[in-house]
């Protein structure tokens, strides 16, 4: 952090933060390619809808990895959550998509809340723990009522009614696409706007040193709650969408996978500058895709030689010479 | 009732035998080991290709099932482990979920999905009473042998002069090096041993436990249960954390089986939120 505050840079905290805040042209090259892919390959819609619904599970992952500095085992329980409010909303009458959406990411934000009193204490082991056994129980919940949930055999009979009464679904699943994609950006939006505020600033600070932190004032406890509560809030948005674009929610949303997988997904990308999911999200799928082509019973053996080796060569080392070939293919240094 | 405790102590035990290993990987190294159960995996899966493909008995496979576990420990912590014993928290759980994740799929690939059975020898069968307490010999057989390995641990670390330099090792690398300990030896032999008991437990547990090739996910979380709940500084804390968890288990499933593992992972929450050190821990925070 601190080199981020080298003379070079605007000295006062405000324009420090207008200027990370600025949009670099890269940025916006990326959101129109990511509109225009659908109409370049739409018969690919459906997985990249997939690929913004994992963006936007990593994102929110990013948000308290990247930016709070907190390992969760767990953050599949807030998209199981949100994934089963949707589906459950859908299915007993609320057919309207966005209608779903804000109910169930406001609920799955309210569990975060609830929930983030049990990470503020304790080391990282502990978080671990806890955040895992959270995500464990909600999974051990929803296999048990399966009167509610379906249990084991999952959701069914989900009807989406069209998207404010006007957008149906289609098969190729490009509305579903537009959909998700549209929710990642404002999503991003958002967080980007917290992580650039003063909010983020002091998150920051208490990732780097929770105790220098507090002794110029920032109470690290209230700033973790928040920022746990709102990637909650992100990870049911993530469950909501796939429910509601693929009318299916069953026991996998829940799975310690899906957890893992998001942080993988987080991890390739790159950790604390909110396109680290996105791009990992793309590569994922598309690694995913590649590798299970060629072995389709044992694609995890390869994943799991990746991530052993991304940690043994160094993932930051990676990420660095990543964003290096991107500045000089872009022609500029951001960073 | 006694049953169930006498059912929930085997279980218990055999719980600490799998798991203490990684409570000297996690709790005294200070590493996040979520590949533990992997090394319980090897050893049970030892067992079984020893006795279906090579005919040997149980007994003697039981050992042969210490030595591999060790032996691919031995070369994990020389080749994948010790670079990383400086790094960050999630470096080290990434890595070891990678590691979870080939050996899932690499067993799967070489010995099918299928769960495995261990054909235990006939006089490990049966069960007789006394007093009304159904004793089944294949757990009295189980509290036997980990017993004396819980006794033989415990003496070892606290006894014997490799115990006395694991110790210090693990308290202070940089003094314990300047007094001429070999730390680097004492860390791998101690990393080997401990992925031994792992796949002895792994082999003693196939039984009661099941076996197939996404062990090391499911009981994951158990080992880490008896390592984070006991705490990290002795191995009386994650003895009686097993031990504890082992009878929740047996007597959770009994009573209330819609609840499911429920009840542990409650527990084990309402603890660490209590003592987010474990329960008998030295009261530091790292």
């Amino acid at each position: 952090m601190l080199k981020l505050l080298s003379p070079t840079k605007p000295t006062t905290p405000a324009a420090f933060l207008k200027a990370e805040a600025s949009w670099r042209p890269q940025e916006v090259v990326f959101w129109i390619l990511a509109l225009a892919i659908l109409f370049i390959s739409p018969n690919r819609a459906a997985l990249m809808n997939e690929i913004a619904i994992l963006a936007l599970f990593a994102l929110s992952i990013d948000l308290i990895l990247g930016y709070a500095g907190i390992v969760s085992l767990g953050q599949a329980a807030f998209f199981g959550l949100g994934a089963y409010t949707a589906g459950l909303l859908a299915k007993h009458g609320v057919t309207e998509p966005i209608t779903g959406l804000v109910i169930a990411t406001l609920f799955a934000g309210l569990f975060g809340l609830l929930t983030s009193v049990l990470i503020i204490r304790g080391t990282d082991l502990t978080r671990l723990m806890v955040t895992l056994g959270v995500a464990l129980i909600l999974h051990e919940i929803a296999n048990k009522a399966d009167w509610l949930t379906g249990g084991a055999d999952g959701l069914l009979g989900i009807m989406m009614g069209p998207i404010l009464g006007l957008f149906a679904f289609d098969f190729l699943g490009k509305t579903a696409y537009l959909y998700s994609l549209t929710v990642l950006f404002l999503l991003f939006l958002l967080a980007r706007r917290v992580v650039h505020s003063p909010f983020g600033l002091s998150l920051r600070a208490v990732k780097d040193n929770p105790l220098r932190a507090s002794s110029v004032g920032i109470s690290p406890g209230r700033r973790i709650v928040m920022i746990y509560t709102l990637a909650a809030a992100y990870a049911g948005a993530a469950g909501a969408l796939l429910a509601q674009t693929t009318s299916f929610v069953s026991l996998e949303v829940l799975d310690f996978g899906r957890s893992a997988d998001g942080l993988l997904v987080l991890v390739i990308g790159g950790t604390g500058y909110l396109y680290g999911g996105l791009v990992g999200a793309i590569a994922f799928k598309l690694m995913k895709d590649f590798l299970s082509g060629i072995t389709p019973a044992y694609w995890l053996f390869w994943m799991g030689l990746f991530l052993v080796i991304l940690v043994l060569v160094g993932r930051d080392r990676i990420n660095v010479q990543a964003k290096d070939l991107l500045a000089r293919l872009t022609g500029r240094r951001s960073a | 009732m006694l049953t169930i405790l006498f059912d929930g102590i085997a279980y218990g035990m055999l719980l600490f035998v799998l798991a203490c290993g990684l409570a000297v990987t996690l709790g005294l190294m200070n590493f996040v080991n979520l590949a533990h159960g992997a090394f319980a995996m090897v050893g049970g899966y030892t067992v079984v290709v020893l006795m279906q493909r090579a005919g040997l008995p149980f007994l003697l496979a039981l050992p042969a099932a210490f030595v591999v576990a060790a032996a691919v420990g031995a070369v994990a912590e020389r080749t994948l482990y010790r670079p990383l014993y400086r790094r960050s928290h999630l470096d080290q759980v990434l890595f070891s979920i990678g590691l979870v994740f080939m050996s899932v799929a690499a067993m799967d690939y070489l010995m099918g999905s299928q769960q495995q059975n261990i054909r235990l020898p006939a006089f490990l069968t049966g069960r007789f009473e006394i007093g009304g307490v159904g004793i089944g010999i294949y757990r009295l057989f189980l509290i036997a042998v980990c017993g004396c390995l819980t006794i033989a641990l415990q003496f070892v670390l606290a006894k014997t002069r490799f115990g006395a330099r694991l110790r210090a090792a693990v308290d202070d690398q940089r003094v314990a090096r300047g007094m001429g300990i070999d730390v680097n030896r004492i860390f791998a032999l101690t990393f080997a041993f401990g992925s031994g008991l792992a796949g002895l437990g792994g082999a003693l547990g196939a039984e009661i436990l099941g076996l197939d090739p996404t062990f090391p996910l499911k009981f994951m979380l158990y080992f880490l249960i008896v390592v984070t709940v006991g705490g990290t500084s002795s191995m009386t804390g994650p003895f009686l954390a097993a031990l504890m968890l082992g009878i929740a288990d047996v007597a959770g499933k009994y009573y209330v089986p819609q609840a499911g593992a429920f009840i542990i992972y409650s527990i084990m929450i309402a603890i660490l939120m209590v003592r987010p050190n474990g329960l008998f821990a030295r009261g530091i925070t790292r």
